[in-house]
């Protein structure tokens, strides 16, 4: 009797569970499917509000007009160097560093991981790093958007947790070989570290690919923007005071513009996607345990 | 000589900031002078100095450069401002209508995002550790975990697209028989838009930790509740939450403490002049009067407010889930 009724209970519970979480998946999905169906339509069906999950009208049209935009592909570019380069450099620094920190008899180790983590707690704010990089005369360069993102304390943590999980045996040995540190960190420790290290080149060079606030604050020209901050200035320029008037044939173009610059830009992230889910999760409990 | 050492002998009633963060004050190795530290580690210490040049230039610096928030700065002039003039903008912006405005806005859009975005992840996750077959569960994974993913600009475009006149909301509205919304352009709006936005972005991420806490419950929990006779419901109530509470707690003063920063580029992007009555927050507020408008010193005056609070709210998190809980970030 209790049996029965609790498997009811239980197949019941099933069901709804199943209808929510097909629910969550569709309410997740549906906007990059309306996305790639806007893209994909003809711009009147667009502006007669008729494009749903499905392309109508279908056209590549849209795609051929960005294509043949060249500010696009600079700064698709742009968006391509700042983020090679900005991962290279973040990698460097993380990896030094995070390598001291998981020293745990390092003297001044505790002062050096307060040093890190305070400034997830506190930062100096808008204006004042405003005023920092410009008087270090950085703007309207590539170094206002690789410096002062050098380091993320969130996989500095992860990084250290990975190498204070490592046995020390093998360093052990390599010293008394008379290994320095750097040839220890480089020939022993890093080959055994990729799994963490494609973590956080991942991590970091999805952040970079999506960043687009640095760029629009410090530069100020067309063809050193990247391609997030055209994308910016696309969305901008559609929903500003001026095109609440404006001829609903110049917004649909921008709408059908719009949609594939978006596609163009979140592209990237879903080829590596695959990859992020096998690593991304380890490295966010990583993190969370030790952090 | 030992500054450090002292550090560590006063794990609990030290200052916050240093006592913070060493997991491993156990194991102590045995006492060494700085000389003694430096000759055996120096190699190890060089590889600090890039990483601690980038804290102090790009992370410390600016801190410092809050003083502007007292003195008079010129732009061109000296980072840290040309002459004292005390509380003379912290008075200015105590005294400007548009402030407490902006103030209020940060406090209504934060209270919602905690309100709807912190306890979501744990329902989802829940929901989502009852799932049986493991394809399913990876998948569910899968897709809610993109959104995370996207630049905060493609979001914005994303929701104003769903939102535009011919988009798919309106689509519904008008085969229901209304007369569509220009979503964006009413301020009434803006707070439904921003907190469900929110919540599309990070729900499936937040679920990540949760999962990972509820498999570190032991099974024999279960089993001893369902010999005494606890329904699933009761369950979950006695054995489910009661095992993720720390995680939840952690996060909670995580997301306390990010309660005055509430997504900066996030409003940015998806306000306009017609929807800042509810839209405009602290940071929109002191980026348009810093960097747009020049009024450095106001700006530096508010964000250091902004910046202050915060701290002070995640450490107050963190002493009353100590006092309370017992589970505590430091």
């Amino acid at each position: 009797m209790v049996t029965v009724d609790r498997t009811r209970g239980q197949r019941v519970f099933r069901a709804v569970n199943a209808v929510i979480l097909t629910g969550v998946v569709v309410v997740t999905l549906y906007p990059f499917i309306n996305i790639v169906a806007r893209s994909l339509s003809d711009e009147f069906a667009i502006r007669a509000g008729k494009v749903n999950l499905v392309p109508v009208g279908f056209t590549f049209r849209t795609y051929e007009f960005v294509a043949s935009d060249p500010t696009f592909w600079i700064n698709y570019r742009n968006t391509v160097v700042y983020t090679v380069v900005a991962t290279a450099i973040a990698m460097v620094m993380t990896t030094c560093y995070a390598y001291v920190l998981s020293k745990k008899h390092l003297k001044g180790r505790t002062f050096l991981i307060g040093i890190a983590v305070f400034t997830m707690f506190f930062s100096g704010g808008l204006v004042p790093n405003y005023i920092l990089i410009s008087s270090l005369g950085l703007k309207d360069s590539i170094w206002a958007i690789v410096l002062p993102n050098a380091v993320s304390v969130f996989n500095l943590l992860v990084m250290k947790a990975f190498f204070e999980g490592m046995p020390a045996e093998l360093e052990e040995a390599a010293a008394i070989d008379g290994m320095s540190t750097y040839g220890i960190l480089l020939r022993i420790v890093l080959p055994l570290s990729k799994a963490v290290l494609a973590t956080m080149v991942l991590f970091y060079a999805v952040s970079f690919w999506n960043s687009w606030f640095a760029a629009f604050l410090y530069m100020s020209q067309n063809d050193l923007f990247p391609v997030t901050v055209y994308l910016r200035n696309l969305i901008a320029g559609a929903t500003t005071g001026t095109s609440v008037g404006a001829d609903a044939t110049d917004m649909t173009v921008a709408t059908n513009i719009k949609s594939v610059t978006m596609v163009l830009t979140v592209i990237p992230i879903l080829v590596v996607y695959p990859f992020l889910q096998r690593y991304f999760v380890k490295g966010v409990m990583l993190g969370a345990v030790k952090g | 000589m030992s500054t450090t050492r002292t550090i560590d002998a006063s794990p609990d009633t030290g200052d916050p900031r240093r006592a913070r963060s060493d997991p491993a004050r156990k194991q102590r190795p045995p006492r060494r002078t700085w000389r003694q530290a430096l000759r055996r580690d120096w190699q190890l210490y060089s590889l600090a100095i890039l990483p601690l040049l980038f804290f102090v230039i790009f992370r410390y610096l600016p801190m410092l450069g809050n003083v502007i928030a007292f003195r008079k700065f010129q732009p061109g002039g000296s980072v840290f401002g040309e002459e004292w003039v005390g509380l003379r903008y912290i008075k200015m912006f105590l005294n400007d209508p548009s402030f407490w405005q902006v103030f209020t806005n940060t406090v209504v859009i934060g209270g919602l995002t905690l309100l709807f975005c912190f306890p979501t992840p744990i329902v989802l996750a829940l929901l989502i550790n009852e799932l049986r077959g493991r394809k399913v569960k990876r998948f569910v994974q899968s897709v809610s975990y993109l959104p995370h993913f996207l630049s905060m600009v493609v979001v914005a475009g994303l929701v104003m697209e769903m939102l535009s006149v011919d988009g798919p909301v309106n689509q519904l509205l008008r085969a229901a028989g209304n007369e569509p919304i220009a979503f964006m352009q009413e301020a009434g709006w803006f707070r439904t838009i921003y907190v469900s936005s929110e919540m599309w972005q990070t729900v499936g991420w937040g679920t990540i930790i949760y999962l990972a806490a509820l498999t570190t419950i032991d099974d024999q929990l279960y089993e001893a509740a369902r010999i005494d006779g606890a329904s699933r419901w009761r369950q979950v109530w006695h054995v489910t939450l009661p095992g993720i509470r720390p995680t939840a707690v952690t996060l909670l003063i995580l997301n306390i403490g990010t309660f005055m920063a509430v997504g900066f580029e996030k409003v940015l992007l998806l306000y306009n002049p017609l929807t800042y009555p509810t839209a405009d927050v602290i940071s929109t507020y002191l980026y348009r009067m810093g960097i747009v408008s020049n009024s450095f010193s106001y700006a530096a005056a508010i964000g250091l407010f902004e910046a202050v609070i915060g701290l002070a709210l995640v450490m107050s998190a963190n002493l009353i889930s100590r006092r309370t809980v017992g589970t505590s970030l430091w």
